[in-house]
């Protein structure tokens, strides 16, 4: 080993040591503020260990409301994304090359739009059609680019879909509608239930787009912006460990399997 | 089009054309023009509605070019936003590069787990993680006291919060595009480029950053979007002294009460991050269907 190997093995060793601080620090303070007896959720100074907190989450009722609120546009938005999504990725790939890319610039654009003014063009369109925020402005505005991420996903699997399958069922005297419910939907449906599941995550983490079409319905993430302001608790800290126990749990098991069906072959 | 309906038939076709419509006009085309009519409109009491003084005119945008502390925080907003996409890419270049060249299969599947583990929590919850870190009483400036490093605490929330924040809340957005990007360079390239004498720094720049080039302006086109788009950090981190453009059309919206002007604000910002998105991939010669994978 020379004297060049030796640096960039103690750069990158730096490196890690700093970025993984940078990533891992936050959350930790975060979670650890929870079991402190401070009304305010911080670590310095520790002026106990105390598990109040998670009974302060349990009885904090606007919490759990913002909750429902969130599961239910989640709930919404993935029924009106996953269809839309795999028609819109369906219709890309039976286009011709030129209007395939135009199509494509075109459905791929919400993504390039600031979450803001996704909301902000939702809200200005109905009401002038009367209609005020509120869960039903929510959906539209969260499934206007997150149909973008399931036609993404959907379009990448179709890429794999082997035409051949369908001709097949088609000689066998299948009906059109019968080719789509038994032969394409079947091969969709590993990217349909990733899109469904990268849905409910984007509908409940949004905040930049929610927070202007809401109204008066308050889904989790506003209910928790608006804690800061009007007295935090580590009752909210409480629920960030939760879902952080919930999500390296969550992570562990899906590298697990990963690493039993890699041996399994 | 035609290929759609010979596939699924009538019935269907018609569907899934009806289906992208909906979405395409009814929930992206629509509200834009709607917002654009709004932003070009005054503000007036609904009695004038269709008055004499209801007529389009540019007024709202110019009274953004007129008016000094809104002008001043758009452009900072929009240089802020540009060096938030430059720190995520220095952050995220070193990391991106050994997982697409030096780590094993394993070891790449295990940090990019790792990585995804604070992007499941929601951005508000990743904010506030920086809130409580970079509290005026809280743990940073503690540790800093305690080393000897600061003499008194430091007030964090402002400037060097928000880009602390946002560079940590974009970090995935940039990863995974350089990451994608530099996986495909051949590594008989850059030992080439060693073995003929070039030193670290320069097999960077003139092999690798080139060949990563797509992936690269990908990553900032993003996170300059997101950055300047953004809502919950300068909110959280920010102080009176550090307003983002995004605070400046909530007002309009909901303190304000001039939803036109809202609107102007809104149309601006949708214009500049359309124009830095198109700009950025002409110059690095990306083309939109390479973006969104």
């Amino acid at each position: 080993m020379n004297a060049a190997d030796r640096i960039r093995k103690a750069f990158f060793g730096f490196y890690f040591a700093a970025f993984f601080l940078y990533l891992f620090a936050p959350l930790a303070i975060m979670g650890a503020a929870t079991f402190n007896a401070s009304r305010f959720p911080t670590v310095t100074p520790w002026q106990g260990t105390t598990l109040q907190w998670f009974s302060a989450l349990w009885a904090d009722t606007g919490m759990w409301q913002s909750l429902w609120t969130s599961a239910v546009v989640a709930f919404f938005v993935v029924l009106v994304v996953l269809p839309i999504g795999t028609a819109a990725a369906l219709l890309l790939t039976s286009l011709h090359a030129r209007a395939r890319s135009f199509m494509y610039a075109v459905m791929v654009s919400p993504l390039l739009t600031p979450g803001v003014v996704i909301g902000i063009s939702t809200l200005v369109l109905w009401r002038q059609l009367g209609v005020g925020g509120g869960v039903f402005l929510i959906v539209l505005a969260q499934s206007s680019f997150i149909i973008c991420y399931v036609m993404l996903m959907v379009a990448a699997r179709l890429q794999r879909f082997d035409r051949t399958q369908e001709e097949a069922a088609v000689g066998l005297g299948a009906s059109k509608f019968m080719v789509f419910r038994r032969v394409i939907l079947p091969f969709l449906k590993p990217a349909l239930l990733a899109a469904g599941f990268l849905a409910v995550l984007q509908s409940i983490e949004n905040y930049n787009t929610t927070l202007f079409v809401r109204g008066f319905d308050t889904p989790l993430t506003v209910y928790i912006a608006t804690k800061v302001r009007t007295g935090l608790t580590p009752a909210v800290n409480a629920l960030a460990l939760i879902m952080i126990a919930v999500t390296i749990i969550g992570a562990i098991t899906y590298e697990v399997v990963r690493r039993r069906n890699q041996r399994a072959g | 089009m035609t290929d759609l309906y010979k596939r699924f038939g009538g019935g269907l076709g018609t569907l899934f054309v009806a289906l992208v419509a909906v979405w395409l006009t009814g929930m992206v085309l629509a509200p834009n023009i709607m917002m654009i009519d709004y932003a070009l409109k005054p503000n007036l009491p609904p009695a004038e509605i269709g008055g004499p003084r209801d007529v389009y005119s540019l007024d709202n945008i110019l009274y953004l070019a007129n008016e000094g502390v809104h002008r001043a925080i758009f452009f900072k907003t929009i240089w802020a936003s540009a060096l938030v996409a430059f720190v995520t890419f220095i952050v995220c270049y070193p990391l991106a590069y050994w997982l697409a060249q030096n780590a094993t299969q394993n070891q790449t599947a295990i940090v990019l787990l790792a990585l995804t583990i604070p992007f499941w929590i929601n951005e508000v919850l990743r904010t506030l993680a920086w809130y409580i870190l970079l509290a005026f009483r809280g743990p940073l400036n503690a540790l800093l006291m305690s080393l000897g490093i600061i003499d008194e605490p430091v007030r964090w929330y402002g400037d060097g919060g928000v880009l602390a924040g946002m560079t940590y809340a974009y970090i995935l957005f940039m990863l995974f595009p350089v990451y994608n990007a530099i996986e495909s360079l051949e590594k008989s390239q850059i030992e080439a480029a060693r073995d003929l004498g070039a030193s670290v720094w320069r097999t960077h720049w003139r092999v690798v950053i080139p060949h990563a080039k797509a992936g690269i302006a990908t990553g900032c086109v993003f996170t300059f979007m997101l950055a300047a788009g953004s809502y919950v950090a300068p909110a959280l981190l920010g102080a009176p002294g550090s307003r983002w453009f995004t605070e400046i059309i909530y007002n309009w919206f909901f303190e304000g009460g001039d939803w036109n002007r809202g609107a102007a604000y809104a149309l601006v910002l949708l214009v500049l991050c359309l124009t830095v998105v198109l700009v950025t991939l002409r110059i690095a010669r990306v083309s939109l269907t390479e973006v969104a994978k």
